[in-house]
Parts: C-alpha cells; structure tokens; sequence
C-alpha cells in the first residue's frame, strides 16, 4: 500500500526528536483524528537551519514528517511556506488517497512552526499561517475533502 | 526483510486445514457434477453436500433440515437480519442488537432503520459484555428479533448468550447469533441455549473462505435470501459451491473434535502473551473481559502510539496482526467497538490485536515478546503525546 520511499522514511525517519532552544515550535493535529505532528525549527537570518520533528501518527504520518523536515532544511522561511502538502506526498512517491489526510497535517506543522517563529520575532504574516485548518477541522470535514479530490 | 513468519490475526481468517483441501480438491475435476441432475457425478455432488449439512447440523447440536449454506458469514448476517424483519413486519418493526456488532450486522440494521424498521443498539460495560438485563428491558410488543453476537472478533469478550436466549426464549422473541468467531472455539449448543437463529463462516476455522452458513430453527418465519433454483429448499438459489460445502463440513467437523486441545493450547499461549506484555511494557491496557474472551485473543492498547505504525513495524519483523485503529480502517474514526468499551479515541488508535491459531508456539510467543516492546519503546520516543507524559512524572 506505501510506496518504497514511504517505507523508507517510516522505518529510518529523519530529524526526529526535539531542538532546544527551537526558534519556532508548531504542534498541529489530534489524537482524536489518529495524528498529531509537533515541527522544532532553528531558524538563522530567516534560513531554517534545522528543524526535527516528533510525530504520533501512521505510516504516513511519520513519513510526511520526516519528508518534510528534510524538504525545509536550507530554505528560507518564505519558500518554506510555499511547500504544499501534495509537495510533500510526491516527494514521497505518492501516498494512498485514504492517507492524504495526513500528508495536511506536515505542511500545516511547518506553517504552524514559522508562525510561532514570527510571532516571537513580533513579525507579522499577510497569510497566516498560524491560523492552523487541521487543528479545528473535524476529523469528518478532512476525509470529506479528500473524499472528494480522490474521487 | 524478516526471515521469520509469524501469523497472529486468525481472527481476520485462518488457512485451509491440509486435511480439508485435500477433502476438497476431487470436487473441483473428477466429482463436478451439478448437485441438482439425477446421474451419477451429480448425485455424488448432492451426497456430498447432505454429509456437509450433517457435520454442521451436528456441531450446533441442529436438526440437518436446519442448516442452509450461504455465501459468506456476511451473507448470513444479511439474509437473517433481513429476512426476519421482512416476514414479520405486521408483528413489529422492532429489532434489539448491540453496539458492538460486526459491520455485516450493524450496517444492515442501519440500512433496515432507513427502511421503516426501529433498531436499539444495547451498550456494553467496560469489559464488552452486555447485560441480559438490558436486553429484557428493551423488548417491546413489536420487538421481531435480537441479534447479540456471540463473541467478539476485536476484543474477544464471549457474551452471556444461554442467559439472553432464555430472555428471549419467555417473551417469544426470534433471537439471532452471530457466531462467526464463537464456532469452532466455544461450544454451542441451539437448544441449550435457546439459539434460533445462527451465523458462521467458514474461514475463521480452517474451512475455506466465501462459504458459510445459517441456521434456522424449524418454525421461524424469515423470507427466502436469493430468488431462483430450488436449491437449498429454495430459500438460497443458486448452484451450490460445492468444493467450499465439502471444506467447511471437514473443518467444523474437526475444529468440534479438537476443540478441547485447541482452546487449551490457544488459553496458554494467549495467557503468557497478557501477562508477560503487562509485565514488560508500561502504559497498556487489555481490552475485552479477562476470563469470558476467546482463546486465541490478545488485544492492547498501547497508550501515546498509534496503531498502524505498531503494525507496520511488526510487519518489518515478520509478525502480522492487526489494530481498531483509524489509521487502518480507512475512517477517520477507531473501531467502533473500543469506543463502544469507554476507550478515548487516543487510546483506542494504538490498539493492538494479536489472535493465536493452531500453528503458533510458545517460540512465537517468546519472539512476539521480543519483537515488540523495543518497538512500542521506539515509537514511544518518536511521540510527542509521551513526552508530556515524561515530564508530568
Ligand atoms: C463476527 C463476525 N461476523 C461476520 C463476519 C463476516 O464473515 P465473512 O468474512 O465470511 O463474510 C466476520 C468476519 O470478518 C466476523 O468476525
Ligand atoms: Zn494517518
């Protein structure tokens, strides 16, 4: 069902853990939904330097997050906000349609980590990325949409 | 990869018993006679399928002109649940089951709700047990049928089937079971425990898959399942398969014969695995009753992990079993039934079922006990929900 790179990512995740000291920390999801991802990002001169992760969830929770933690290192914060959650499941190889729903939660735990940054530098963001969809949505209204783009 | 197999999902299906393929196989070349012409092939068909009948008739302690052969176990559940609602609609339209059902059960109720009919889904404790008390309490003059299945096929908790039956029994309502994960690992009994009505399947006892059953009690009034042939009575049209009758006559056949050897050896493996897991590995809890389950099940939940991921890893391990978790179920939402047990939906997405056959040996068990702790160890520290737990400690 998971592609090799999926696997890969799940059986070897990369970045996982804590930072100290983290620059931005964002925590999106519930356990309600079966995923929570927690992003730590270390951020130097608006480059994310680091960034780890920690991530209750599936197969493809684990992957999405380990993906995108390697996709943002090296990238400055504005390019980091343009990585899509389809960005990441191609990275990936594809996920399952069903999985798709998790693939949210790694883009909105970047944008989730980098509002926390800004919101500590006191920068302020024309789109917000803080104001995180997975963290409200009902479990029901994430499954519909992807209900929908799969069919 | 692993080099090591070790199958724990029986309760998802079992393979085909060597004695029961090799009892099969003439059925599908030399014997393939229709059961319904008067030669000889055909008439060896019609024995064959009439010994079947017999071997099951005989497990449940039923009269043979009681046993009709149905497609499936899902089958069955429909035909039954259906059925009797449709033939005795101008008595009520009210029908009595419990939350914890197989979806063969609980989406037929659901689609017969649409359909006019009214259904109670009886709760169950913390344990999974329901309450023949309920159960009394919930009939009404228009009640048509309970349906209580007889054991689980997540949590394995064995209900008080004989006490429902006679409750049913006194107030002269039909009562159904499905018994798809009970045959073969409990005895049963239809007029002991005044059963009316059954459901089995045959993959979960070493039969084949896609063949099952229905009993019906003489005297119950449900409408014929498929329109056409005058096979099986003409309550279930349709050539009869008659490779997968002969299969799931051998293996119900032995499954009854072994059944004490069988439960024996399945309790002690299933008994070390509880033990020594809640032994080595902290935060977990058993789900289902600790004495009235079947067998062969183990199921735990795992708290601050998921369940997928267990599966995943266990898989990389050569182990294969399954989880109420949502991540897997292809929902959103976890197994209705640990929901239905009092499990938040967290501890129920990193549940874990482990369900023992007639293959598996203590070294299974010592490779699971292994196998699995350093796994549940390494997601743990992969969770962010643990950490909060490590610090509040
Ligand atoms: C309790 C219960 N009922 C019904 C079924 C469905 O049986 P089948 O797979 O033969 O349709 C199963 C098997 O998954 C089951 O465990
Ligand atoms: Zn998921």
């Amino acid at each position: 069902m998971y592609s090799e790179k999926v696997m890969d990512h799940f059986m070897n995740p990369r970045n996982v853990g804590e930072i100290e000291n983290a620059d931005g920390v964002g925590e999106v999801g519930n356990a309600k939904c079966g995923d929570i991802m927690k992003m730590y990002l270390k951020i130097d001169n608006g480059v994310i330097v680091d960034a780890k992760f920690k991530t209750f969830g599936c197969g493809a929770a684990v992957a999405t997050s380990s993906m995108a933690t390697e996709m943002i290192k090296g990238k400055t914060v504005e390019e980091a906000l343009k990585i899509t959650n389809k960005a990441v499941a191609e990275a990936l190889d594809g996920l399952p349609p069903v999985k798709m729903h998790c693939s949210v939660l790694a883009e909105e735990a970047i944008k989730s980590a980098i509002a926390d940054y800004m919101k500590n530098r006191g920068i302020s963001l024309d789109n917000d990325g803080g104001d995180c969809n997975a963290c409200s949505r009902r479990c029901e209204d994430v499954h519909e949409q992807f209900d929908e783009d799969s069919a | 990869m692993s080099e090591r197999f070790v199958y724990l999902d029986h309760a998802a299906t079992t393979y085909v018993r060597k004695e029961v393929l090799e009892a099969m196989l003439p059925y599908f070349t030399e014997k393939y006679g229709n059961a319904s012409t008067i030669y000889s092939i055909g008439r060896e068909s019609k024995k064959a399928i009439e010994e079947a009948r017999e071997k099951v008739a005989l497990a449940l302690g039923a009269d043979v002109k009681e046993i009709f052969f149905t497609g499936s176990g899902t089958e069955a559940d429909n035909w039954v649940i259906k059925g009797v609602a449709y033939a005795n609609r101008q008595k009520g339209n009210h029908i009595i089951t419990s939350s914890i059902e197989h979806h063969a059960v609980l989406h037929t109720c659901q689609y017969l709700e649409s359909e006019g009919f009214e259904v109670t889904y009886l709760p169950v404790d913390k344990d999974g047990l329901v309450s023949p008390e309920d159960v009394r309490k919930a009939i009404r003059p228009e009640t048509i049928l309970i349906s209580i299945m007889f054991a689980n096929n997540e949590i394995g908790t064995i209900q008080p089937i004989g006490e429902i039956g006679a409750i049913a029994r006194e107030k002269g309502v039909y009562f159904h079971t499905d018994a798809v994960q009970a045959v073969g690992n409990v005895p049963i009994d239809v007029n002991k425990m005044n059963i009316d009505l059954l459901s089995l399947s045959g993959h979960k006892f070493y039969g084949p898959k896609g063949i099952g059953a229905l009993y019906i009690r003489k005297g119950v009034k449900i409408t014929n399942f498929m329109h056409g042939g005058a096979q099986e009575r003409g309550r279930r049209a349709s050539t009869e398969n008659v490779p997968a009758i002969v299969g799931l006559g051998k293996a119900i056949e032995i499954a009854t014969k072994n059944m004490d050897e069988y439960n024996r050896k399945l309790i002690a493996l299933r008994d070390r695995t509880i033990d020594e897991l809640f032994r080595r590995i902290p935060h977990i809890r058993l789900n289902g009753h600790r004495e009235k389950r079947l067998p062969g099940n183990v199921n735990i939940s795992f708290e601050y992990i998921e369940g997928e991921s267990l599966l995943l890893m266990l898989d990389m391990k050569g182990i294969a079993a399954s989880s109420g978790s949502a991540c897997t179920s292809g929902s959103l939402d976890p197994s209705h039934v640990l929901l239905a047990i009092g499990l938040s939906h967290e501890t129920a997405h990193g549940s874990l079922r482990l369900t023992f056959g007639e293959e598996n040996t203590m070294e299974d068990v010592d490779y699971l006990l292994e196998t699995l702790p350093p796994i549940v160890e390494r997601l743990r520290a992969m969770s962010p929900l643990y950490e909060k737990v490590k610090e509040g400690v």
